[in-house]
């Protein structure tokens, strides 16, 4: 196969002069042959290059010439180092020519490939900070606007559409039941475990209870809940909003009279806002409930005193303030997630950005408001 | 001399859940011909080039690409014709996190052992053959919609396929611009002898580039007319087909 595509091109260099280059050229010079003729010129030019001052390509013996074929002649062109006037190409029948028109080889040079230009420390830098003003304008001015529309909503109660906010308390918390559950459950499987290794030699054993319970409604049951609600549907939104706008979907819910923000943000928002809390609530119970499997399996707790301690151990203060934080997390979730949404320009990967920055942004600032959170409870004495 | 065939439809048959599409659709494209697929919304036409490309298989018939069978045929075989196939979609289907010429180069890159410093020079060639030159660096979403039809043109052309498939290739267009694609088909089918298949219902298109068209029918799910544009819509013998013709191609003039 390898010797039929060799035989198909063939050549022929001829030095008449020291400082003239003839090549003739035969054969079929297209996609199948091109490289490797090539490569078999390359190497037989090599030695006949120093002192050049002309040279001619004859292609009147190819009897098949395509764009791949125009890259050859221009490449022996190269090759020679000579300027392309000084290269002829000679014997182009009628189909050469329009080859070599079509593929603009005579006009090659006039386009120089500019390299992309290397990138300067100030101007990176510069760049940078000013997309980063121009992203918080951008938030503090989203925020404003949801301000607004949620003002308009308060008056209008019948603007916002009610079945929308049903279908994304479905997706984001009915649906999100189960794995919230599972993890939860483990959650407490692990803590009453290693905490119950602890307590042991103190013969403590009934305060691991205390301890699942506290940890969970305090503090891991919103965060957990708050992150997988982040990874589930902080995602989505912002796929679904990003998706929409470079479709120009939202366009035309502005033409149409849409406040986008009431269309697409509200929704979510108020959804986030009902459920969330409720997760987190499923949240502590499942995980207190996976503190009890450890308690009465392993540790030979009776199950009545396991829960009762549990009671005690949470406060109705402790209980709302986990709640309440939830709330939080789902209003960072929902906002973040829709404002990534609006910001994506451009193709189908900046869908893909903007779900990943939904994701790390809500995850980071769930983070830092719960322990803007922890700092309000030391000064407020709790 | 006649010239040799090039792709071949046989008693194709399609159906989408209960509803049949197409119903023993047969036809043949010679090497070298500008041949047109037309039809009026949801008469299949579409769905037709989708299994000609092989993006789908057929319930029943025969796809056949230079004499083989693109239905039944082996993984790499199948590989092996696809080579020899060029698409250009509807919506252009440039990767929009690439340039334009990396789009270009993608398949040359893949299927040819070529040196690394030609892709390039190839590239640059391929995006002058459509008219595209300098616009190697931009993205996508930074060209106009006629670009982006002459930037897929140009990716559909990287291996020089011996059958160029095209899906509405004026639609969206201005008429101008159509116009200016038109032509540019017409150049590639003379230059390169590539064989054209379209997909269109763009009257203006189908006498402009046309050799020879097949009309689908929604109703009987098959070939109601065959044969040259303009001998369809003087001569044909059904007064619906020679109205398809002429009644959009009158209006079709203002679009």
């Amino acid at each position: 196969m390898r010797t039929d595509i060799a035989d198909k091109c063939r050549f022929e260099i001829r030095t008449p002069e020291p400082a003239k280059l003839q090549i003739f050229l035969r054969g079929d010079l297209v996609l199948d042959t091109a490289p490797i003729c090539l490569k078999k010129i390359r190497e037989n030019l090599r030695k006949k290059l120093p002192g050049l001052e002309k040279t001619v390509i004859d292609i009147s013996g190819i009897q098949h010439l395509d764009d791949y074929g125009a890259m050859v002649l221009s490449e022996i062109r190269n090759l020679t180092g000579l300027s392309p006037e000084r290269t002829e190409i000679t014997g182009a029948n009628e189909d050469h020519r329009k080859i070599l028109g079509m593929t603009d080889f005579d006009r090659n040079s006039l386009c120089p490939l500019s390299p992309p230009p290397a990138p300067n420390l100030v101007i990176v830098a510069g760049e940078t900070a000013i997309n980063a003003y121009n992203g918080f304008l951008y938030f503090i001015s989203f925020i404003g606007a949801i301000t607004v529309s949620i003002a308009r909503t308060i008056r209008h109660p019948r603007s916002i559409r009610g079945g929308d906010i049903v279908t994304h308390m479905k997706t984001t918390g009915v649906d999100a039941l189960p794995v919230v559950g599972l993890i939860s459950l483990m959650l407490g499987l692990i803590i009453a475990f290693i905490s119950s290794m602890q307590l042991k030699l103190y013969g403590a054993n009934i305060y691991v209870a205390n301890l699942v319970a506290l940890a969970m409604v305090s503090e891991l049951g919103p965060i957990m809940t708050g992150i997988i609600v982040a990874g589930r549907s902080g995602s989505a939104y912002a796929a679904e909003i990003s998706t929409m706008k470079i479709s120009e979907e939202i366009d035309a819910l502005v033409v149409m009279g849409f406040d986008p923000n009431q269309f697409l943000v509200l929704p979510r928002l108020i959804a986030a806002l009902v459920v969330v809390p409720m997760l987190a609530m499923f949240s502590n119970i499942f995980a207190i409930a996976g503190g009890a499997i450890i308690g009465v399996s392993m540790l030979n707790l009776p199950l009545d005193s396991y829960i009762s301690q549990s009671m005690e151990a949470i406060t109705l203060f402790e209980l709302l303030w986990g709640l309440s934080k939830a709330g939080v997390f789902a209003v960072l979730i929902a906002i973040t997630g829709c404002l990534r949404g609006f910001q994506a320009k451009g193709g189908a990967s900046s869908v893909g950005n903007a779900a990943t920055s939904a994701v790390v942004t809500s995850i980071f600032l769930i983070v830092f408001f719960d322990s803007m959170f922890a700092v309000i409870r030391i000064y407020w004495g709790g | 001399m006649e010239p040799a065939e090039c792709l071949r439809v046989e008693n194709m048959m399609v159906r989408y859940g209960h509803s049949l599409v197409l119903d023993d659709i047969s036809f043949k494209v010679k090497r070298g011909e500008r041949f047109i697929i037309m039809g009026g919304s949801g008469s299949g036409k579409s769905t037709l080039l989708r299994h000609m490309i092989g993006l789908e298989s057929p319930e029943s018939g025969k796809v056949i690409i230079e004499n083989t069978d693109m239905t039944v045929t082996d993984e790499e075989t199948f590989m092996n014709l696809l080579k020899k196939i060029g698409v250009l979609f509807q919506n252009s289907a440039l990767i929009g996190s690439m340039t334009v010429g990396e789009n270009v180069a993608l398949p040359i890159v893949e299927h040819l052992r070529l040196e690394r410093h030609l892709t390039p020079v190839i590239v640059r060639m391929k995006l002058a053959m459509v008219g595209l030159e300098c616009y190697e660096q931009y993205l996508p979403s930074e060209i106009s919609g006629g670009m982006k039809k002459r930037a897929g043109l140009a990716r559909a052309l990287a291996l020089n396929p011996e059958i160029l498939f095209l899906d509405e290739p004026s639609a969206g267009l201005d008429p101008v611009t159509a116009g200016e694609i038109d032509e540019l088909i017409l150049h590639i089918n003379r230059t390169l002898g590539t064989t054209i298949v379209i997909v269109t219902h763009d009257l203006d298109s189908i006498f402009a580039v046309g050799q020879r068209v097949i009309l689908l029918d929604k109703s009987t799910k098959n070939i109601i007319a065959h044969g040259d544009p303009a001998e369809i819509r003087d001569r044909h013998e059904n007064p619906e087909v020679r109205k398809f013709f002429k009644r959009k191609s009158v209006s079709g003039n203002t679009r």
